[in-house]
């Protein structure tokens, strides 16, 4: 495990010499500045306060878009994989939505309900929900009819149902969901703030891509990384690891 | 305490099930015999009022215990959360006593992955009986387990039944278990498959043969 850990600072390393490398070899900071001096911009940033505006506002979005499609999805995709005659009427919407580019629902979201919040949070929400969808469904699919059996014949409340049977075999799905839910949110959430929010990161990318401010743009889009990073090993990592509990003990 | 009487039940375009008549008296116990496949599970579903889509009627008792072919439990829950979950009234004293019983009872905060294939048919037989029930369904809890392991679950789940006093409704393709836990013994025989009763010791022993 220790092992694992070195090499994967290792890899990074090797990414972040190999960064600097080739910024030493190109000689041009305006095409490829140094990890040094965009970490540098970073810190300039930070101090300024405008890195944490426009985070937080990414994050609130993100947030918004992560709980709507988590909620909305897990329960159609549910009763999708539960009741076939549903599933039947509501695939092919969700075969189109798998579909469909997520820019052209971007856009459509704007033309229709206007450059505001509500539409960067529906655009994001509509391109998660799909892929949300298709995986609980698999999952209520593959849940265990003899586990229902037994709670019927134990008459076990439909609280203590959900609670001890029904979430409990959802939840490795549900994790799995959203972290691959979180994956299309942080590259959905950018465009629709580079196409049309004043604020955020994706915001600020436009901003210094229209300036050709490179270690602007390297500077906003690694704070994000770091930012994903800070998700996926403090909260999506140990919350998988807390739902699948059970299995390592096998 | 349970009628049975079911006239017909049909998977698809294929009658199952023809006519099924039982009663069973409080404490009564009786196995259905039968070949693999010929319906056995699914009556034992119908009694439990598992399996609603059938002509005919049940009438049967408020408190039933059912043990499934496989174990059936929640891995994600300990031994001790595997019963009291489905004994909401039982105090963990009481779990604790039931997993003594079946010899488990150092095994409260393991997990069913972390036990052997006969510990958690044991811990499924607890579960079984841990509160009192007027009936208890069995279908064919210990067909996978190998001879010397099958006959001490057996031997085990005769001793509960003793000690509960629980009517018994049996389902077997195994005429040795009749002995062990049945008091009455009928077959499931035929396509539509109907109850036969009762069975002649004779025919008990040409199945076990």
């Amino acid at each position: 495990m220790h092992n694992e850990h070195l090499i994967r600072l290792v890899s990074l390393g090797i990414l972040l010499l190999s960064w600097s490398v080739l910024a030493l070899v190109m000689a041009d900071p305006q095409v490829l500045p140094s990890p040094v001096v965009v970490a540098q911009k970073m810190s300039e940033l930070w101090v300024s306060g405008d890195l944490q505006i426009h985070l937080i506002d990414t994050s609130i979005r993100i947030i918004w878009a992560f709980s709507l499609a988590m909620t909305l999805g897990g329960i159609l995709g549910y009763v999708m994989g539960r009741y076939p005659l549903l599933n039947a009427w509501l695939d092919p919407w969700l075969i189109v939505f798998l579909n469909l580019p997520a820019l052209v629902l971007i856009v459509l979201c704007y033309l229709w309900i206007g450059l505001n919040e509500t539409a960067a949070i529906l655009a994001v929400t509509l391109n998660k929900l799909p892929l949300v969808m298709t995986l609980i469904r698999e999952g209520a699919r593959n849940a265990s009819s003899e586990l229902r059996d037994l709670a019927q014949v134990f008459k076990l409340s439909p609280f203590h149902k959900f609670r001890h049977v029904i979430l409990p075999e959802l939840l490795p799905h549900l994790v799995a969901a959203a972290r691959a839910g979180l994956s299309v949110i942080w590259k959905i959430v950018l465009v629709v703030e580079f196409l049309g929010r004043s604020t955020g990161i994706g915001r600020q990318i436009h901003t210094q891509f229209s300036i050709f401010n490179i270690t602007g743009v390297l500077a906003y889009a690694l704070s994000f990384v770091v930012l994903i990073l800070f998700i996926e090993f403090l909260i999506m990592q140990p919350l998988e690891r807390y739902a699948t509990r059970w299995r390592q003990d096998a | 305490m349970l009628e049975v009487d079911v006239q017909n039940k049909v998977f698809g375009k294929q009658q199952i099930l023809g006519s099924c008549r039982l009663k069973l008296q409080a404490g009564e116990r009786l196995s259905i015999l039968g070949p693999s496949g010929i319906g056995k599970s699914t009556l034992l579903r119908i009694i439990a009022g598992l399996d609603t889509a059938y002509e005919g009627k049940v009438n049967r008792p408020v408190g039933i215990a059912y043990m499934f072919q496989g174990p059936n439990l929640l891995d994600w829950r300990n031994c001790y959360q595997n019963l009291m979950i489905f004994h909401r009234e039982a105090s963990q004293a009481e779990a604790q006593a039931a997993l003594e019983q079946v010899g488990l009872g150092d095994k409260g905060l393991s997990y069913p992955r972390q036990l052997s294939l006969g510990q958690q048919r044991r811990l499924s037989l607890a579960r079984t009986f841990l509160s009192k029930t007027d009936l208890v369904l069995l279908d064919e809890p210990f067909t996978s387990l190998d001879p010397k392991l099958k006959a001490e679950m057996l031997e085990l789940t005769r001793n509960l039944l003793d000690q509960s006093g629980a009517a018994l409704v049996h389902v077997t393709h195994d005429a040795k278990e009749v002995d062990i836990l049945s008091s009455n013994a009928v077959e499931l025989q035929g396509s539509p498959a109907t109850l036969q009763y009762p069975i002649p010791a004779a025919v008990i022993q040409t199945l076990d043969e």
